[in-house]
């Protein structure tokens, strides 16, 4: 049961990020490309995906626990630091030379494309790389 | 390549996106975040943290099945770059989600939905470091278009 509700989630998510166009590196790198071929579509994900996540979260984050589960779990760093700041630097150069973030590419991994295996390939071995890195230099380290 | 302006679709999708966000958290507690549900697949700490990875993940994968076996037609997937360009940027991007601690789902839409300052100053570096990026690939030293 419980299972089957983040299984839920997870297409909802994954019917979505299609939906939307976020899998589509064609339109993500045209949201990008403010002085070319522009296709403002993404802002439009990001407007909706906000404004219903802000309402909900506001509704649900007022009760004392979650249905399922202890206590929500929600990061409580403030420090805006070097590894906040470059990481999401390097992140963004990379969404910009792919037209892929995590979040698109994933939910199309079913469609066996090649670029999108390609893709997240590489993005395991980059997460993988950087965790060792992290856990050697930050013995603590933080969940993301 | 030029893509079509899809207002409606994109807005139903960024719908469907917030909705998993909100179920996700009210019934167990987690930020819909791809890069922290992938990390904590590849390396759980415990079973308990693995299985409900495990499962979202694969509801994710099986979206684009259920739409082929819906509609009857597969997801569109336009790869406008090399196969360098996905190798070096998914690699750039594993590095970068992992240090910067979130991606676009999880700083960008469940960070800055909580009004985390972490979240709103990534999100704001990462959407201007793409914007630069593609500027500087496709005008300056003139890739693909």
């Amino acid at each position: 049961m419980r299972f089957l509700m983040t299984y839920e989630s997870g297409l909802i998510f994954g019917f979505g990020i299609i939906l939307g166009g976020m899998a589509n590196p064609a339109k993500v790198l045209n949201f990008f490309d403010v002085a070319g071929t522009w296709d403002p579509s993404l802002a439009f994900v990001m407007g909706g995906a906000l404004g219903v996540t802000a309402l909900g979260y506001r509704i649900v984050l007022r009760r004392p626990a979650p249905r399922m589960a202890d206590i929500f779990h929600l990061s409580t760093l403030l420090r805006i630091d070097v590894p906040l700041i470059a990481g999401s630097a390097a992140f963004g150069i990379g969404w910009g030379v792919a037209g892929f973030c995590p979040g698109g590419a994933l939910p199309v991994i079913g469609t066996l494309d090649p670029a999108v295996l390609t893709f997240t390939g590489a993005m395991i071995a980059g997460i993988v790389i950087a965790k060792a890195i992290k856990s050697r230099s930050q013995p603590l380290g933080h969940t993301a | 390549m030029p893509t079509d302006f899809t207002p409606l679709a994109s807005l139903g999708g960024g719908i469907l996106i917030g909705l998993a966000s909100v179920l996700l958290m009210a019934n167990f507690g987690r930020l819909m975040g791809a890069t922290g549900i992938l990390a904590g697949f590849l390396m759980p700490t415990s079973r308990s943290e693995w299985g409900w990875r495990a499962s979202l993940l694969a509801g994710m994968v099986s979206a684009p099945v259920l739409v082929w076996s819906i509609i009857g037609q597969s997801v569109t997937v336009q790869v406008p770059v090399s196969t360098a360009a996905m190798i070096i940027g998914g690699l750039i991007v594993g590095v970068g989600v992992t240090f910067g601690g979130g991606c676009t789902s999880g700083h960008g839409v469940c960070g800055i939905a909580r009004l985390s300052p972490r979240s709103v100053v990534a999100t704001v570096v990462f959407m201007f470091a793409a914007v630069v990026t593609v500027y500087v690939t496709r005008h300056v030293i003139g890739g693909p278009a």
